[in-house]
């Protein structure tokens, strides 16, 4: 099977890889970047666990392919920091113990901060709603919404 | 597997005529990547039509109409505030399927061509009049999106043919659509009914009317007895009895585990009613949000 050239772009890093045709984002992202912020859950699009933006658009990267990212934009968890600053989602979420395994976090981070950027002010159900496609199985959620709404108000009282 | 981007839909469709074995149309992926990775349908081609020009674009006509690319995903419908405004029945059923993430990537055609009965979207484009442009060996064809799926998982498309743009008519004046389903929760699941009502008004009086179920029989139903049931009404108790008795004798359902053929039968004529409510109301010029509006 011969392998494809894909150049693109992650994190503002242009980076290229060789893949099959049948791998994923997902697969390209760990296993040839050795960027293991995503994660795979399911693998069939379902838990978000392997969430990173497309051009700036929310997707599942275990339903996207590895060759589909030819001159794309990807942004994975590894970019959300400044540095060594954490992004506030992040700050939040350690301070609310909004988490417990971690496995979920990454996902939840990226689809969270995709939220905030298209909409400042979510009201509880919207950010519920917002987050249906990311499972998590330890925390209820609850910790992981009241984060998410707290970072929300201090982006927007910073502003 | 042998990946192909096409800059072409014929190109594509020459790709699809001369491949062997199993070929797939790769759009957003949301489908044919599960079915690749679960191992249901390991294509021996795929054929990536994204690269295509024109495939992302949202275009009114000047008569009114709209002509959708093929890879246009259901958030870039939903973020359309003119698409949105037309034909809200039609986006609210495409943001019903899947998460944010699948949105980001789903389209209209891939939920067509999936075959699945449950579609949320198809429903809705089968009661708009939507027509779907087909490029094959033998050039261009255009179809109601309603024949195309033929039965579960199956479509009418033969060897070599992919669909190229979809045509959503005219919205015109007084008139409106709406979509709703039944799931057994809020979010994340597939259809154990869905039902779509597009309707016109003159006065207060509904003069056309297309109402079409999803979920309930192999493929997407038009009830023309449902819509009969409610033109030259004013969707009075007496019509709204009328249509969900049409819209439940319709159904020809399977029993699963998302519910029983007398469930679904039942729920039918209930979202049939609540349906053309809205779709009545939005022809008045009301504004009423779909779920996730």
């Amino acid at each position: 099977m011969s392998k494809i050239h894909v150049s693109t772009t992650v994190n503002g890093d242009a980076v290229e890889y060789l893949c099959d045709p049948r791998e994923t984002l997902l697969d390209c992202l760990r296993d040839k970047l050795s960027l293991t912020g995503a994660k795979e859950g399911c693998g069939t699009g379902d838990c978000g666990a392997c969430s990173v933006t497309l051009d700036g658009r929310l997707v599942c990267s275990c339903l996207v392919l590895g060759v589909e990212a030819e001159g794309k934009e990807i942004g994975t968890v590894e970019g959300i920091a400044d540095g060594d600053v954490l992004h506030p989602l992040q700050q939040k979420f350690i301070d609310y113990a909004a988490l417990q395994c971690g496995i979920c976090t990454p996902g939840i981070l990226v689809a969270a901060k995709a939220l905030l950027e298209q909409n400042p002010d979510p009201t509880e159900e919207e950010v519920r709603f917002w987050l249906a496609g990311n499972l998590c199985r330890c925390t209820g959620y609850d910790k992981i919404i009241r984060a998410v709404m707290d970072t929300a108000r201090d982006m927007r009282e910073a502003v | 597997m042998q990946y192909h981007s096409p800059a072409s839909f014929a190109e594509a469709s020459q790709l699809a005529a001369a491949a062997t074995g199993t070929t797939r149309f790769l759009a957003g992926g949301t489908d044919v990547l599960v079915q690749l990775r679960a191992d249901i349908v390991t294509p021996d081609t795929l054929i990536d039509i994204k690269k295509i020009p024109g495939t992302r674009d949202i275009t009114r006509n000047a008569d009114g109409s709209w002509t959708l690319g093929v890879a246009v995903s259901g958030a870039e419908m939903g973020e359309h505030a003119a698409l949105v405004a037309d034909w809200p029945g039609v986006v609210e059923a495409m943001n019903l399927v899947g998460s944010t993430q699948v949105q980001g990537r789903a389209t209209l055609t891939g939920n067509l061509c999936n075959g699945s009965p449950a579609a949320d979207s198809v429903p809705a484009m089968v009661a708009a009049g939507v027509t779907a442009t087909v490029t094959g060996p033998n050039g261009e064809r255009k179809v109601p999106v309603g024949s195309i799926p033929t039965g579960p998982g199956r479509t009418s498309l033969a060897k070599g043919e992919v669909v190229s743009a979809l045509h959503i008519p005219a919205r015109g004046e007084h008139a409106g659509d709406a979509y709703l389903r039944f799931i057994p929760r809020s979010e994340m699941d597939i259809a154990v009914v869905g039902c779509a009502v597009n309707l016109r008004l003159d006065g207060d009086t509904i003069s056309e009317a297309r109402v079409s179920l999803g979920a309930v029989a192999p493929t997407v139903l038009l009830v023309e007895d449902a819509a009969a049931a409610i033109v030259g009404s004013t969707l009075d108790d007496a019509a709204l009895d009328r249509l969900a008795a049409a819209a439940s004798a319709a159904c020809k359902p399977i029993n699963d585990k998302r519910g029983t053929i007398e469930f679904r039968t039942q729920v039918a004529g209930v979202l049939a009613r609540r349906v053309a409510r809205i779709a009545y109301a939005r022809a008045k010029g009301e504004i009423i949000k779909g779920h996730h509006g």
